[in-house]
């Protein structure tokens, strides 16, 4: 069974972005990228699943600029086997990313895709359920567990009232949450293999995929700020306020 | 217009996610369908049809929809979609499974947990954990929303809309129902508290929770954590806050040993009032919170409950 990832390049969870003076979108120049950690727990989980033997290979695919193919190496280093770099500058929105994804499933034939939750740039939470609908495939969102059968997995995922189990026919979608596993770090000479490992690299008309956006974004902004408020000296001058001051307790 | 809000419900009922989402179609502004899908719904329709400002409450009812898998839930929705303008969901975790998938199926985009309805077509929507806020306008004849439900403050239950049942879609059969681990609690629910209390990587236990628990107790608080806490396993996912947890806005949140990352601040910072609670001055918490303690928890917490008990 091979395994097909998707990896985004997006700004690193440590940076505090800053939005633009003319409200235009959010400054990325000289800021720190980095894989979309959800992303990193995919490449993770996919990448077990082959050392337990349950997956042969595992494929990841990025869509965006040219230096996307870092992100694809990061995964090539980790243990992943091959890389696709769908090459745009545009901005691909979840739909339309769904599309393209759907286009290499069709060429790839994995037997189950693991997505992201959600992107940290965007937090949309929509790509992995979108493409398992153009499929017409089964979803398991928010795994926190993964354990794959004859012809079926079992996922436990995570949901505001705890956890729950479903039993998906495969193939399948799977997003990935916080809790599926922790991710291994590349060593040096991962790193150097990872230079050698083929990626392929498409355009989104090689898919035929129409990834005008649907969305346009009129202005971005800064949330009103919070300033800070005091210090208090101990908990009866806490609890007093609160009572007082604030009147929440 | 027409809009649908599909109903936040569970075997238990209607859950108060239900009436933001109608809060956020009521400033979208039309006329208003709840979908009620589930097994024996009657009674929950009869709540929903309470909702105000709700036109009618479609119900259906189907041991397929008792676990709300997305696969037949969104074969369900779109089977009825052509009669409507909006989808709208709440953006919780069942919300967010199945809303995407119903958007791809009518091939148009979601618009994510929006904040605030600027238009009918324009949305305001948090990105980068909620440093940013980006207003954004669809060009598709149908909208699917999921809304942010701390933007939009519920709605009443005085109405009284007519239940009308709509056919069941079927079960494609690409997933089934194992089993659910749900945590048990008497406190309120974490997204609908007045008041939060959360615990970090500070209360250094699971066992020292307990400290918060008493507090919680005497305050008719829910509680929550970082998500450091849940991953050491201090307690369960369910109480995660943050940018990929849950997003609370309670009249008063108190983070107790938590140092205030990004991620975190993105699931409170939207709070009334914010109580922080740590024993390094530096903890970027205090950059946001009104009222702040440098004080070791494990000296605090007690005295925070006694000072209560006064
Ligand atoms: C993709 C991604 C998503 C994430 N999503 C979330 C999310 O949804 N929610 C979330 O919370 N985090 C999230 N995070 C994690 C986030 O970046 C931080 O790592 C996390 O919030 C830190 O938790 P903490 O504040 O409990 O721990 P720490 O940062 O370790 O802070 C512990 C604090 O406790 C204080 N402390 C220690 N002992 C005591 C004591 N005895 N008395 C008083 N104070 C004490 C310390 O001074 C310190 O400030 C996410 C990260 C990533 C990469
Ligand atoms: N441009 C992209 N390239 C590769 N994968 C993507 C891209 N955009 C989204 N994804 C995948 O979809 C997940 C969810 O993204 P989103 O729906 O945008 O929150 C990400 O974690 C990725 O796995």
């Amino acid at each position: 069974m091979k395994v097909l990832v998707p990896v985004k390049r997006v700004v690193d969870y440590n940076v505090k972005i800053r939005v633009k003076a003319d409200n235009s979108g959010v400054d990325l120049a000289n800021v720190k990228m980095s894989m979309n950690p959800f992303d990193e727990i995919s490449v993770e989980e996919a990448i077990r699943l082959k050392e337990a033997g349950k997956a042969t290979e595992v494929v990841v695919v990025s869509i965006g600029p040219a230096q996307a193919a870092e992100t694809i190496r990061t995964a090539l280093a980790m243990g992943a086997d091959r890389g696709i770099l769908i090459k745009t500058d545009e901005d691909v929105q979840p739909l339309a990313v769904a599309k393209l994804l759907k286009a290499v499933v069709a060429e790839e034939a994995p037997g189950i895709v693991i997505v992201g939750k959600q992107a940290i740039d965007d937090d949309s939470n929509q790509t992995g359920q979108m493409l398992s609908a153009l499929l017409g495939w089964g979803q398991a969102t928010f795994a926190s567990k993964i354990v794959i059968g004859d012809g079926s997995a079992d996922v436990t995922r995570e949901v505001d009232g705890g956890l729950e189990t479903l039993t998906l026919k495969l193939p399948a979608i799977v997003t990935s949450d916080l809790r599926l596993n922790e991710p291994r770090y590349a060593s040096l000479p991962n790193i150097m293999k990872a230079k050698k490992k083929p990626l392929a690299e498409k355009t989104p008309a090689d898919y035929g995929v129409d990834v005008a956006p649907r969305l346009k974004t009129l202005k971005v902004e800064e949330p009103p700020k919070r300033s800070a408020g005091i210090k208090v000296p101990d908990v009866a001058t806490l609890v007093a306020k609160l009572k007082t001051e604030a009147g929440v307790i | 217009m027409a809009i649908l809000v599909l109903a936040e419900n569970d075997a238990a009922g209607l859950k108060p996610a239900t009436l933001n989402a109608v809060a956020a179609a009521k400033a979208i502004g039309g006329d208003i369908h709840v979908l009620v899908a589930g097994e024996g719904v009657a009674a929950t329709a009869a709540e929903a049809a309470k909702i105000d400002g709700v036109a009618k409450v479609l119900t259906a009812d189907d041991a397929v929809y008792a676990n709300r898998l997305a696969e037949p839930l969104a074969a369900l929705v779109v089977s009825i979609a052509g009669a409507y303008d909006y989808i709208v969901a709440p953006a919780t975790t069942s919300g967010k499974n199945v809303t995407p998938r119903i958007a791809a199926l009518l091939d148009v985009a979601q618009i994510s947990e929006i904040v605030k309805v600027v238009s009918g077509d324009t949305f305001v929507r948090p990105i980068y954990a909620g440093n940013a806020l980006a207003t954004v306008q669809s060009s598709d004849a149908k909208k699917v929303i999921t809304v942010r439900t701390t933007a939009f403050p519920a709605v009443g239950t005085s109405g009284s809309a007519p239940v009308e049942a709509v056919a069941s879609a079927g079960n494609p059969g690409l997933s089934s129902f194992v089993g659910a681990e749900l945590s048990k609690s008497e406190r309120p629910e974490l997204t609908a508290a007045r008041i939060v209390i959360s615990g970090g990587r500070g209360m250094q236990s699971g066992d020292n929770f307990h400290l918060l628990d008493k507090i919680a107790d005497k305050l008719g608080a829910a509680v929550g954590a970082s998500r450091a806490a849940v991953d050491a396993g201090f307690v369960p996912n369910d109480y995660q806050v943050g940018q990929t947890g849950k997003i609370v806005a309670p009249e008063l949140y108190v983070a107790v040993g938590i140092s205030g990352a990004i991620q975190h601040l993105a699931g409170m910072k939207d709070s009334k009032v914010i109580v922080a609670i740590n024993k390094d001055e530096e903890a970027p918490i205090f950059q946001v919170a009104d009222y702040g303690l440098v004080a070791d928890l494990f000296k605090a917490l007690p005295e925070l409950e006694a000072e209560l008990s006064k």
